[in-house]
């Protein structure tokens, strides 16, 4: 398998408000290759999600570089999409519009696009809801919407940063199984945010487990499990239950 | 309805127990001057024409304030060099009341008006031309702007930032961000600015219509009246500029519910 985006040495410095440096991320590298399910857990506020936002071009990193198919990520790109865990619709436009927008962007001609967008939203069960606006949605409708807008720009590489973060853990199981089975068809890597340990066991081919701030990796798991994979699984405890520990001992590593 | 018919109640007892025309008129000659309001009014012209000409200035004033305090506001929201450079320079002139403007105003413009600006002094045109003043539309546009700016940079300082995020990854340029995420997100709250801003437009009209050279205008009515001791054209005069400033309110009102319903939905 070819390796499709690579992270080297990357470091993220914030400035706060009273101009004290906040180290987020340290000398992160991975690499990712194509159809790839990697997840990554880590304590909250570990700076997971900034590094997300440096690989999708969102945020500049203070060192390193992602290179994305021998080209350097400095601003996104439409090869790599974006899921975000809430309030990124649109409120102002129906679902369908929401899910064109990308298309419209990139300047696509209005039939072409809304066909994409249907398209799209039957493929997350959502077609009966094209007229509806966000705000008639529930949480888990309108991630949805959320991954069929990233999907209709036909990105290669999907970062989804906590996208079920919000939802009810029915919910959240529900569209676990949603996702697999999209990538089943739709052929995507998948770069995922998560802190739930459980989730990421569920999901990810390999799962990078972070380390408290500043953002370092800790330990790199590879989970040869077949999908569907069942939590009743005793590989499934025991990698989880690994897992927590790890997480557990970053964050008293804090307190101490 | 209970309060107003109290009010002309009140006014009715008032207005026969005082018995003078001059401190508190009739309800009736007051209604009657607004149930004709195309009639001439002693060297003053007709209600009517003079609302007409206050309403011409009101809106060349305010779609000034309009032009040049939106695109300056959404510039300021979302650009925090474009907010520091401008918004102490901008606060030092919001606490001056727009009337304090009118010395400075007068000492700048004098009586000139449109007129004097396309070089007309006969005709038709003169006369409608030479109603607007340029000292006038300023006072106007002093009136209208803050509120204006101040609600268009709020607006857009408080768009999610995760809606602008979402438009960059879904391959928007710079200009698509503010063409179809930003303008659209704070559209309520600037739609909001606009409407306080007509409100106080209008209510720097009647200002405005005081200043020397002003021979029309309700604001001009209102105080001619009152050198004539016509308290009757004084009362018709201000409860016109109360009718047609709500009139405008609920003309965006209905917009603004009409368009906007999703932000109030949207919690």
């Amino acid at each position: 398998m070819a390796v499709i985006l690579t992270a080297s040495n990357l470091s993220k410095i914030f400035e706060t408000e009273s101009g004290e440096p906040i180290q987020a991320v340290y000398s992160v590298s991975l690499s990712v290759t194509e159809n790839e399910f990697v997840c990554i857990v880590g304590p909250s506020g570990c700076g997971k999600s900034t590094l997300l936002r440096i690989i999708s071009g969102l945020e500049k990193a203070t060192s390193g570089r992602v290179v994305f198919r021998n080209q350097e990520i400095r601003k996104p790109v439409l090869a790599i999409g974006m899921v975000f865990q809430e309030y990124s619709l649109f409120p102002w436009l129906q679902v369908i519009d929401n899910v064109a927008a990308g298309p419209e962007f990139t300047g696509m001609k209005k039939k072409e696009r809304l066909k994409i967008a249907e398209h799209y939203l039957s493929v997350v069960g959502m077609s009966d809801f094209s007229h509806a606006f966000p705000h008639e949605l529930s949480g888990g409708m309108r991630q949805r919407v959320a991954i069929a807008r990233a999907f209709a720009n036909d990105p290669e590489i999907l970062l989804m940063d906590e996208p079920f973060g919000s939802l009810d853990a029915h919910t959240r199981i529900l569209l676990q199984k949603e996702l697999l089975r999209m990538r089943e068809t739709n052929r995507k890597t998948i770069l995922f945010v998560t802190h739930s340990v459980d989730e990421a066991v569920y999901l990810g081919d390999r799962v990078i487990i972070m380390s408290a701030r500043p953002a370092r990796i800790r330990e790199t798991l590879e989970l040869d499990m077949a999908h569907p994979r069942s939590r009743a699984n005793p590989e499934f405890g025991r990698l989880t239950d690994h897992i927590l520990r790890e997480l557990e001992e970053e964050v008293m590593g804090i307190h101490n | 309805m209970i309060v107003p018919v109290l009010l002309i109640l009140i006014w009715i007892y008032a207005a026969w127990n005082i018995g003078n025309q001059v401190i508190l008129p009739k309800v009736d000659s007051v209604v009657a001057l607004l149930l004709h309001p195309t009639e001439n009014l002693i060297s003053m012209g007709s209600l009517s024409s003079n609302v007409a000409v206050s309403l011409v200035r009101v809106i060349m004033g305010y779609l000034l304030a309009a032009a040049l305090g939106i695109p300056l506001g959404i510039l300021m929201g979302y650009y925090g060099l474009a907010f520091r450079l401008m918004n102490t320079f901008l606060n030092l002139f919001r606490p001056i009341p727009p009337l304090a403007w009118v010395p400075l105003v007068m000492a700048w413009f004098g009586i000139a008006s449109m007129a004097t600006a396309l070089g007309l002094e006969t005709g038709r045109l003169y006369v409608y031309l030479n109603n607007l003043k340029f000292s006038m539309i300023f006072i106007i546009f002093i009136g209208g702007f803050y509120p204006i700016l101040s609600s268009s940079i709020h607006g857009v300082m408080n768009v999610n930032r995760t809606l602008v995020d979402s438009a960059r990854v879904l391959g928007a340029s710079e200009y698509q961000v503010f063409r179809k995420v930003l303008i659209p997100a704070a559209m309520p709250s600037i739609i909001n600015g606009l409407r306080i801003g007509l409100g106080i437009s209008w209510m720097c009209l009647v200002s405005a219509e005081m200043l020397p050279g002003s021979i029309s205008g309700v604001g001009y009515l209102i105080t001619h009246a009152y050198t004539l001791a016509s308290t009757d054209i004084v009362i018709a005069g201000m409860v016109s500029i109360g009718l047609v400033g709500a009139a405008m309110d609920r003309v965006f009102h209905y917009f603004e519910v009409r368009k906007y319903s999703w932000q109030r939905l949207a919690k």
